[in-house]
């Protein structure tokens, strides 16, 4: 079946098995800065954002999305470039399996809260595992992204 | 110094971040096959009979192989030093399976949905056989799980299949039984710790092609690109000079990568099929079919005087290394080389033990390994025997522990699977590192506890701990340096990032010999056909053993440099001045960029470049001591980690924030370990926790506050005084908290994980116990 969406700023239109999940769908169109780490929607790598939310990728049915916008850090270089730039200075970035998910979970936090508390920045990143950092310096890095302190 | 000791970012955090092509299922070729793998519902059984005819007739299979399709020669996947230190004891396809999730048979076809199909379309009969589960028991149990001929130990390591055995070893410094006669204080405890699963982010991947030499060229996410080259060569009968192994940015490993999983094969489709292919494991598999930490009991007897003085150390080490004998030998040596000598003012020591077989997913290495099970015992025995010596723990530490400039007699005993190496302690600033940790975590403040409520404590723990960096005499490092136009540099070695930062750490020791910035020094890493020889990511090696390397090529290249700009001064080498941008001979002077111009376009041209090697003749310990703030409730056996310290000695940090990271990330990792991570089985050994759901890895609300400080020395035979980092920071978190619940409850946990459920069932038990009085 065909589905129209808009990918990063872009109509697009895949040909899909109805039962397909979005990661697949755009992993086999070569956009592979979305990654699979889970079998059970439980990591949070494939995080993309739908319509500017953070959504699970794996368990998104590619034919649900029918004009949607769907946003990955392909679509938002600046914004993303500019969160690398606190976790390199924070040394959060690690194996960076996970980062390009989390980078997109942050950048909808900061979309979505004007002051989070730390117990609601952690409640909004929790669904991002990472077995690098001990996260820590991530969060450090957040907050600096967050107050926009350079 | 410019760039090492500089908060500089990584090289490569940014591109990844922003979602560059750099993982192995990023590169995977279009249209590669999809290999899936059957494997065993069993944890043990013998395969009767498969039939694939069916599987076969379906349209879009290209390949299947059973155990009569693959050559068979044993083998290990360890990616370890060769000869290795494990049996070879694994054969690509068996017709015996050994746990569940064992490999039955190897699918490729078309994609994901027709390789499914077939898998269910294989027909396999198996007589189940009776498993060994309880580790315990396998020392000649009736069941024997490496019945088959054709399994050898590659140098004698104990390994006696027929008893389940696949090491035993023996160490003994004076006698122990003597000395324990003359203590006035002797503990003697049992510890139990469980199998942790690694759980890097990036699932095991691995691809294959083709290119048009017709040679197999494989992208792999290994930590040892050039032991899966010589692997497979052994395994597969392909000539090695026909396999070219890439090692693109590796998603974490932790020592899981450091062993072969899907390359066998990827490598076996491709080049039976001659058509790429790909192996991507399901988090599923990366639980149930890779590897796991060794589970260990450890009999701890510790002698001492009333004074304090620790006399001797009696160890013994049972360790379970699941169905095959990955690291056998090596973890459980690790557990007494890297544990033991902290203690070192010791008369006797003895350490002994054995690692068996059971049809559990094989153990295999995981950061700290070996070193994570001694230190929960050791660490949590020294505090069980400061109480019965009314001692201050810190202070029977302080009396016993290692100091700088000394040394223990166990580094020449007991190496990794061999005789170790003699080595005196040149740095160790461990004392600094408890008063620096005592403060940092307001000690006195709290220890041994402070009653917050009517039902919650606070209370501190410490513990401290050695690693060591890299296997001397073993772990070889090489780099090579090509200057090129313009005067910049690309670093080329075999050493492996897999996240911990070495491509930007070893850019960093390039840039300070060669006196530029990092932008100058383009790092590719690691290629069997275009990087020099490393033996891995592995043993806390890179900064150290491959530094070393870079440094020693650095040095070389600056030395050609400097000729060629005397040649065009036309003056002598020692009269040039080189500050890393202008050579400088009295009143002439010519600049890097012109130099570089000049000899690759247009007088006596040349490529200049610079291969070295490093071997490591001793291994330097980091240092650290651990402290842990925990705080209980007393009515449900809850407790949060709320504060933990790391103070460390690793030589000079070359690069501040990454090393923090190493810590954080470590110490995160022990804490899961301690207190809920655990591989759990069914009573048929089948896996429970195979899932993120039911394997549970700490996520960023269960880290509360982390300090880590460096208390810095300068290791004279390290690159720029540096050691390693990568392991040391989860030796500590077991025996710290294990030690802050004691003081906390009263509570003894001498079996890891620390669960509430545990801490709650001590509670009421002393709490009965008061009653009964």
């Amino acid at each position: 079946m065909k589905v129209n969406f808009i990918l990063n700023n872009q109509e697009v239109t895949y040909e899909v098995d109805p039962g397909e999940v979005l990661l697949d769908s755009l992993r086999k169109n070569h956009l592979v800065s979305v990654k699979r780490g889970c079998d059970s929607s439980t990591c949070g790598v494939c995080t993309v954002l739908l319509n500017d939310k953070p959504v699970l990728s794996c368990s998104l049915l590619t034919a649900s999305i029918e004009g949607k916008n769907i946003t990955t850090v392909d679509g938002l270089q600046k914004e993303i470039e500019e969160i690398a730039h606190y976790f390199g200075d924070e040394g959060a970035d690690q194996c960076g399996f996970c980062n390009s998910g989390l980078a997109l979970t942050i950048y909808a936090l900061k979309k979505e809260y004007k002051h989070p508390t730390d117990e609601e920045i952690k409640h909004y990143v929790v669904g991002n595992l990472c077995r690098c950092s001990g996260y820590q310096a991530q969060f450090l890095a957040i907050k600096r992204y967050l107050g926009g302190a350079k | 110094m410019k760039v090492v000791k500089k908060q500089i970012p990584s090289i490569d955090g940014k591109g990844i971040m922003m979602g560059r092509p750099a993982f192995t299922d990023d590169l995977a070729a279009p249209d590669s096959l999809i290999i899936k793998i059957l494997r065993s519902p069993y944890a043990f059984a013998r395969i009767k009979s498969i039939h694939i005819d069916e599987a076969r007739k379906l349209k879009g299979v290209e390949l299947i192989l059973t155990h009569h399709d693959v050559p068979r020669n044993s083998f290990t996947r360890a990616g370890q030093g060769y000869p290795e230190p494990s049996p070879h004891d694994k054969f690509i396809l068996d017709e015996y399976v050994r746990y569940v999730g064992d490999e039955v048979a190897c699918v490729a076809a078309i994609d994901e949905k027709t390789a499914e199909k077939a898998l269910s379309l294989i027909k396999v009969e198996y007589e189940v056989l009776e498993p060994i589960l309880d580790f315990e028991q396998a020392i000649d149990h009736s069941t024997i799980i490496h019945p088959e001929e054709g399994i050898h130990e590659m140098f004698p390591i104990g390994f006696e299949p027929k008893r389940n055995l696949a090491a035993s070893y023996h160490m003994h410094i004076n006698n122990v039984d003597e000395t324990f006669k003359s203590c006035d204080v002797i503990i003697d405890e049992v510890f139990y710790t469980q199998a942790q699963a690694h759980s890097m982010m990036e699932p095991h991947t691995v691809n294959a092609r083709l290119d048009f030499q017709n040679r197999l060229t494989i992208y792999s996410a290994t930590q040892t690109p050039f032991h899966v080259r010589r692997i497979l060569s052994q395994t597969l009968d392909i000539p090695i000079s026909k396999i070219r192994v890439i090692k693109p940015r590796v998603g974490g490993g932790f020592g899981g990568k450091q062993a072969l999983h899907g390359e066998m094969f990827a490598a076996l489709v491709t080049w039976r099929t001659q058509k790429p292919s790909k192996l991507v494991y399901t988090r599923k598999e990366v639980y149930e079919s890779t590897y796991t930490r060794h589970p260990m009991r450890l009999k701890m007897k510790i002698g001492a005087t009333k004074d304090g003085m620790i006399k001797a150390i009696d160890c013994h080490v049972l360790s379970d290394t699941g169905a095959y004998g990955e690291h056998a030998l090596t973890v459980f040596m690790v557990t007494g080389s890297k544990v033991l000598p902290l203690y070192n003012k010791v008369e006797s020591v003895r350490f002994t033990g054995e690692v068996v077989y059971t049809n559990h997913v094989s153990a295999g290495a995981f950061r700290g390994y070996g070193a994570i099970q001694g230190n929960f015992a050791l660490e949590s025995a020294i505090d069980i025997l400061a109480e019965k010596l009314h001692m201050d723990p810190i202070e029977l530490r302080q009396q016993n522990m290692m100091k700088e400039n000394e040394t223990s007699p166990i580094f020449k005993i007991m190496g990794e699977g061999t005789e170790g190496t003699a080595m005196n302690m040149d740095t160790c600033k461990l004392e600094e590192c408890v008063h620096k940790g005592l403060k940092l975590i307001h000690w006195n403040d709290t220890y041994p506890k402070k009653i917050l409520n009517e039902h919650k404590v606070r209370a501190v723990g410490m513990a401290i701990a050695m690693q060591g960096s890299g296997i001397p005499y073993i772990d070889m490092g090489a780099a090579t340096i090509k200057f090129n136009d313009d005067g910049f540099y690309n670093l080329m070695v075999g050493a492996t990032d897999i996240g911990q930062g070495s491509d930007t750490v070893l850019a960093q020791i390039a840039a300070e010999a060669l006196m530029t910035t990092v932008d100058k020094v383009i790092v590719y890493s690691s290629d069997s056909d275009l990087t020099p020889f490393d033996t891995g990511a592995y043993a806390s090696s890179t900064t150290y053993v491959s530094g070393n390397a870079v440094l020693k090529a650095a040095h070389q290249l600056k030395d050609m440099l400097i000729t060629e700009a005397a040649r065009i001064l036309e003056s002598k080498p020692e009269d040039i001045d080189f500050d890393g941008t202008i050579f400088t001979c009295d009143d002439k002077q010519i600049t890097l960029s012109h130099l570089a111009n000049q000899i690759t376009y247009s007088h006596e041209q040349k490529q200049l470049t610079s291969t070295a090697s490093y071997v490591g003749h001793k291994s330097p310990p980091p240092f650290m001591a651990g402290f842990c703030e925990v705080e209980v409730d007393m009515e449900t056996g809850e407790y949060d980690v709320t504060h933990y310290v790391s103070a460390v000695d690793c030589g000079t940090p070359l690069n501040l924030k990454l090393a923090q990271g190493q810590i954080e990330g470590a110490i995160v990792q022990g804490i899961g370990m301690a207190k809920f991570e655990e591989v759990k089985y069914n009573k048929k050994g089948y896996l429970i926790s195979n899932s993120f759901v039911d394997y549970r890895i700490p996520t960023a609300q269960d880290v509360k506050k982390m300090t880590t400080e460096f208390v810095e020395s300068y290791e004279a035979s390290g690159p720029y005084g540096a050691k390693s980092v990568g392991e040391i920071g989860i030796d500590t978190p077991p025996a710290a908290i294990a030690n802050a619940i004691y003081h906390a409850t009263g509570v003894r946990i001498t079996s890891l994980p620390i669960t509430p459920q545990k801490v709650l069932e001590g509670i009421l038990k002393l709490k009965g116990d008061r009653n009964y009085e």
